[in-house]
């Protein structure tokens, strides 16, 4: 079984796949990032530049970029204050009868279609929607709507890690530290938080890139809003290299998010 | 941790909220459903089942869930074929290039969707379409979610080889079974579950990926999540979109629900 022959046999229809469909288009995009167009055929011509990127640090695109990262850091934040109380609840509090019934419950919305999720949400946020009737007011389709549905679209992407997380923290540690004269509130911050970071770290893994690479739910509750996302959407046919340029940066954030996650040991939990 | 009683109840009550923001939505588009108001009003002014028999009615999202599940079966066939590969072999072998090889396969589902999709696009219209004369449709919808569905199957069937061990292996080959009588009779029999498990994974996220098929889907072929999206501005579809957003909410019970019949819940969690 542990002959050459047989590992190039494994691998050689995996690779190619993976290589020829997905390496080689991604290698093209990546090229096209440092291209050019034709300002009368809006056809890619394949001379080097970097105009493509300086274009990016014009107020426009920078602001575009910020809106986007603060939007990711905002889901994500708020998903941590939702979950880790939630997954504390779920894991040490509940009854263990009620333990499996909560998971399915925030498994469920899991596997709901997110664009059902997404739309969801237009028709409470919508003017005369059940927000409107319910508190008087709406926030309306724009920044807030987004970040309310992206937080309400990762949510469970954080929430079952921790849970996880809560789950294997041992009851003795707990108990240790009220012995030792911890008043809750001081274990909490003190042991249980320490050996939560794992965990949320992973948890945001999710919650960041996906609110980052997002453009569907911000069109469907964002109003006129723009990021990232949208942006490269809108140049996809009048100007390429500017989408590609704009998909790069996307992708060098993701790249430096994880890079800084990998440091807390976070990627070995995924 | 001894938490007082007040801290209990606060909890208690927090998570009930939190139950809440996550279930209200959903309720509330079960509710529309029925609403006889067409654009949704809140509270309804009243109750009509017609939107439900104009949605069994419609051929455009009967179609597309047509396209939807097609897709589906055919990406997911070809992911447990290469994933199952690919996990073989990277368990099994040591070789130059190995973390390389398990960073390259999760990269599909790691980068955003929107940067993959336009990738697919050009090579579909610089190459494929140019050369081999294939268009967008069917063939290249399956394509693009087969590449980042190979994750799924390859997570599962990883961590289940990695459970085994390779003794049994060893022992079936040392007792002279071929390579692949091994793997007809010992191997694929272990594996099984975390197969199916793995299937399930990957027609889910087939079955709702919406970013990169906008980019690899045809005008004619639009998978049911393209055609939802596509018609989800338009005021006069929209009870019709709603009743079936309420049946794929249903239907999401069924995979949870296969998951803890199959016992464990690796299916379900490795959604993650």
């Amino acid at each position: 079984m542990r002959s050459r022959r047989a590992l190039v046999a494994l691998l050689t229809p995996p690779m190619l796949w993976l290589v020829v469909a997905y390496l080689g288009a991604l290698a093209v995009i990546f090229a096209t990032a440092f291209w050019t167009t034709d300002p009368f055929t809006n056809l890619v011509v394949r001379t080097f530049t970097l105009e493509n990127f300086r274009e990016l640090l014009t107020p426009t695109y920078l602001g575009i970029i910020g809106r986007t990262l603060l939007i990711a850091v905002l889901v994500t934040v708020l998903c941590i204050l939702i979950a880790v109380p939630f997954a504390f609840f779920m894991a040490r509090v509940a009854p263990r009868r009620l333990r499996a019934l909560l998971l399915a419950a925030i498994l469920v919305p899991l596997w709901a279609s997110y664009l059902v999720k997404a739309y969801a949400w237009r028709t409470m946020l919508q003017p005369g929607g059940v927000l409107d009737s319910a508190f008087g007011a709406t926030p309306g389709y724009g920044f807030a709507a987004v970040v309310l549905t992206l937080t309400y679209l990762w949510l469970p992407y954080m929430i079952l890690p921790v849970y996880a997380a809560f789950e294997r923290l041992p009851e003795s540690h707990l108990e240790a530290s009220a012995d030792l004269g911890g008043r809750p509130g001081a274990t909490f911050r003190r042991v249980v938080v320490p050996s939560l970071l794992p965990a949320i770290a992973a948890g945001s893994v999710f919650t960041f890139s996906l609110s980052l690479g997002d453009y569907i739910a911000v069109q469907i509750v964002g109003g006129k809003l723009q990021v990232l996302g949208t942006t490269v959407l809108q140049n996809i046919t009048l100007d390429l290299p500017l989408a590609a340029a704009l998909g790069t940066v996307s992708v060098l954030i993701m790249v430096v998010y994880l890079l800084a996650v990998r440091r807390t040991g976070a990627l070995e939990n995924l | 941790m001894r938490l007082t009683r007040a801290t209990r109840i606060a909890l208690g009550a927090f998570a009930t909220l939190v139950l809440a923001f996550v279930y209200v939505p959903l309720v509330v588009i079960g509710i529309n459903s029925f609403n006889s108001d067409r654009t949704f009003g809140w509270p309804p002014p009243g109750f009509t089942t017609q939107w439900w028999s104009a949605a069994l009615r419609a051929e455009g999202p009967r179609d597309a869930l047509v396209t939807s599940v097609k897709a589906g079966l055919g990406a997911t066939a070809i992911a447990l074929v290469l994933g199952t590969l690919l996990a073989l072999a990277l368990s099994r072998y040591d070789f130059f290039g190995k973390h390389a090889i398990s960073v390259l396969v999760v990269l599909p589902i790691a980068l955003p969707g929107i940067v993959t999709g336009i990738a697919l696009q050009s090579v579909i219209q610089n190459i494929l379409t140019p050369v081999f004369g294939i268009g967008a449709g069917l063939f290249t919808i399956i394509v693009g979610h087969a590449t980042f569905c190979i994750v799924l199957v390859f997570n599962n069937v990883t961590a289940r080889l990695r459970r085994l061990g390779g003794s049994l292996e060893q022992a079936s080959a040392d007792l002279g079974a071929r390579p692949l009588t091994t793997f007809r009779r010992v191997t694929f029999p272990l594996l099984r579950s975390s197969l199916v498990a793995g299937a399930l994974l990957a027609f889910g996220l087939s079955f709702d990926e919406i970013v990169v098929t906008t980019f690899t889907a045809g005008p004619e072929s639009p998978t049911l999540p393209i055609w939802i999206f596509n018609n989800l501005f338009r005021p006069n579809q929209a009870p019709v979109v709603n009743v079936i957003a309420v049946v794929l909410v249903v239907l999401s019970i069924l995979p949870v629900w296969l998951a803890q019949r199959l016992g464990g819940t690796d299916a379900t969690e490795s959604r993650l």
